[in-house]
């Protein structure tokens, strides 16, 4: 028994613990690559512009999803309002893009007048043409730094992180948890979307902020081009947050995610700040939702309110739901599944289908079919699509730790033993 | 000798049900004592109220050497402070390996940065091995804790406690639901704890009281009925009566 006694798992590089991050940027990169190939701008053209950019789109929705595993599927706290973060990165580089691109059509059209312009007649000539729209002439406050790239990218970690730092103190040191905090969360994310909804709220209300794809300065580039851009910087991005959190998650750092996870108490009780845990996994995952959001806005091209509404962020907890939660990758492969499935059915590609006297439009359905789907996983798959792995997994020799292979030697059945 | 922990005067009532009445207790550096008494006498409250997690509504709880008070803190900083605790239930983190749940106890710093950044050393699994072999774990440090038995996650949680360093270990009923070879292993891992660090152990069972061989406090309605070694305590007329009935 003693001479099968494998020894205890020592300190190993990050690939190693967490073999998936390998496997993962792997196909990551095969993936971006794919696609680059097929595109029009780079490639051969198989695919089109636009579904380059459902591809990007989707790969900062796996961004997200990360975000939401980390504080989810990890941390267990189930945050309902994950997608105002994602919202917020969006307008903070909305801003810029807005702000950028009105600038260049001022100028230009104040230099056809003859006089070289002041920058009063600029600023207003912008302001003007931004917030025309909602009956505005001057710029609100929150466009103090519209103008600099720099800092409204600062502004794309910033603005999530301190919302989800001041609302993550105020939630976890009085104890909120569960079905509570998620209600919270909720209520957070509707407040801002309803906030937006206002004419005076700065941000053009119910308009949103539009022609985002229109890279300032880039004018005579493609969106063919562009959209490639975007994919490699969304694919970069989903790789480095993925390596991050695996990061997070592999040590000790993850083993007391996990303990709060599974017993908040016991965890105080080991010393652990669990509120201080909390906070910062909360806030990472904001800075994440943010960043994800500064990448996908500019590719969907518009950005309102209504990308902030509750229901955005039950979609996300599904996605990951269905993935399956407490593995990075599950939260990759269900945001991706799903909302590309979304997407393909709701694009009215899916075929109607014709049950007696009724015919299931699935654009209408698949809010139906995905409820239903969501209830069937929570039930009968909580480890969602993931849960699949570990099938795959015991295909393999299972883990002995070590342990002898039956009562005693007589009862081996093959050469097991020797190997 | 200073005391090392003195709770004195406390009282704590939920609801108007008096849990604890006026209840004083120290216990010194090095030290093991039993806290006996039937089911309400306010043994679990009393580490309630010493770990933080309830607050008494008189009296003080003074810690250490300067004492200082322990009211009004956090749980967590409380137990940085050295008080570990096991609870009756054995509560270890089933889902990760033993090695995990014991790299987690181990006293280092507890802040989140700091623990992200941490990385164990080779005295770090060194410490682990050796607290895993007085806690007889050794073989099974890889498994998942969820897998053992449950003397198994009782020792784990003990081992958890050892690995914090404590200077005072509140134990919770760690004998219940173990065999007898398995209580005897127990009694002797306590009885080797108490050697350096304060250990008190709440328990039913007589018994196992009685192998610890130490001194025992009584408790019943939340108050110290007596104390003493076990033979004077047995033969108090009143602990008598409290467990065998009027």
């Amino acid at each position: 028994m003693a001479e099968l006694t494998a020894g205890p798992a020592r300190r190993r590089p990050l690939v190693v613990r967490y073999p998936s991050v390998l496997i993962f940027l792997t196909c990551l990169g095969l993936f971006t690559l794919g696609a680059t190939i097929l595109s029009e701008g780079f490639g051969i053209g198989v695919i089109s512009t636009s579904f380059v950019k459902t591809l990007g789109k989707t790969l900062c929705l796996c961004l997200v999803a990360l975000g939401m595993d980390l504080v989810w599927g990890y941390c267990g706290i189930l945050s309902l309002g994950h997608m105002a973060f994602f919202g917020l990165g969006g307008y903070a580089i909305g801003m810029w893009l807005m702000y950028e691109r009105t600038r260049l059509i001022v100028v230009d059209s104040l230099a056809a007048g003859g006089l070289p312009a002041t920058p009063e007649e600029i600023s207003s000539g912008i302001a003007a043409q931004i917030f025309g729209v909602v009956g505005a002439s001057e710029f609100p406050p929150v466009w103090a730094v519209a103008h600099s790239l720099p800092l409204q990218l600062a502004a794309v970690v910033l603005a999530p992180g301190l919302l989800a730092l001041v609302f993550g103190w105020l939630a976890f040191r009085s104890r909120v948890t569960g079905v509570y905090l998620s209600i919270l969360t909720q209520a957070m994310t509707l407040a801002l979307s309803l906030y937006l909804f206002q004419n005076d709220s700065g941000l053009r209300g119910n308009n949103g902020l539009s022609g985002l794809q229109n890279l300032p300065g880039l004018e005579n580039t493609s969106q063919a081009i562009v959209s490639i851009w975007f994919l490699w910087g969304s694919a970069l991005a989903l790789g480095l947050g993925y390596v991050l959190a695996a990061w997070m998650v592999s040590g000790k750092f993850g083993s007391v995610l996990r303990g709060i996870r599974d017993d908040e108490a016991r965890v105080r009780f080991l010393g652990y700040p669990v509120e201080a845990f909390k906070l910062f996994v909360f806030t990472v995952s904001a800075v994440l939702a943010g960043i994800a959001g500064a990448i996908y806005y500019p590719q969907a091209g518009i950005i309102n309110p209504a990308e902030l509404a509750p229901i955005a962020s039950i979609y996300l907890a599904v996605w990951v739901a269905i993935g399956g939660r407490g593995r990075l990758y599950g939260a990759v492969i269900g945001a991706a599944f799903v909302s590309l499935l979304s997407s393909w059915f709701t694009g009215g590609q899916a075929p109607d289908l014709n049950i007696l006297e009724y015919r299931i439009q699935w654009v209408d359905w698949w809010t139906v079919l995905l409820g239903l789907s969501f209830v069937a996983v929570t039930l009968f798959a909580p480890k969602g699509i993931g849960g699949l792995f570990d099938l795959l997994a015991a295909r393999r020799n299972p883990n002995r730790h070590g342990q002898d292979l039956g009562p005693d030697h007589g009862s081996l059945r093959e050469k097991e033993a020797d190997a | 000798m200073s005391q090392l922990l003195e709770v004195s005067g406390v009282s704590v009532s939920f609801d108007g049900f008096k849990a604890l009445n006026n209840l004083s207790f120290s216990i010194g550096k090095a030290e093991l004592r039993a806290v006996i008494g039937p089911n309400g006498a306010g043994k679990t409250t009393f580490m309630d109220v010493v770990t933080g997690k309830t607050r008494p509504d008189e009296g003080s709880v003074l810690w250490g050497e300067p004492p200082v008070s322990l009211l009004g803190k956090s749980e967590s900083k409380i137990a940085t402070a050295g008080v570990g605790r096991k609870f009756q239930r054995p509560t270890v983190f089933e889902d990760q390996s033993v090695q995990d749940n014991l790299i987690m106890a181990l006293k280092k710093a507890r802040s989140p940065l700091s623990v992200l950044l941490f990385k164990p050393e080779a005295s770090d699994f060194a410490r682990v091995d050796e607290l895993a072999d007085v806690i007889g774990l050794g073989p099974v440090l890889s498994m998942k804790s969820g897998e053992l038995s449950h003397g198994q996650k009782q020792w784990l949680e003990i081992g958890m406690l050892l690995a914090q360093e404590p200077k005072l270990l509140l134990v919770d009923e760690p004998a219940a639901g173990m065999t007898l070879a398995e209580r005897k292993k127990t009694t002797q891992i306590l009885r080797d704890a108490a050697k350096s660090r304060a250990v008190v152990v709440v328990e039913h069972d007589m018994d196992f009281v009685r192998r610890l061989d130490c001194r025992v406090t009584v408790l019943h309605e939340g108050s110290v009925l007596a104390e003493g070694y076990i033979d004077h305590v047995t033969q108090n007329q009143q602990v008598i009566e409290v467990y065998l009935g009027r």
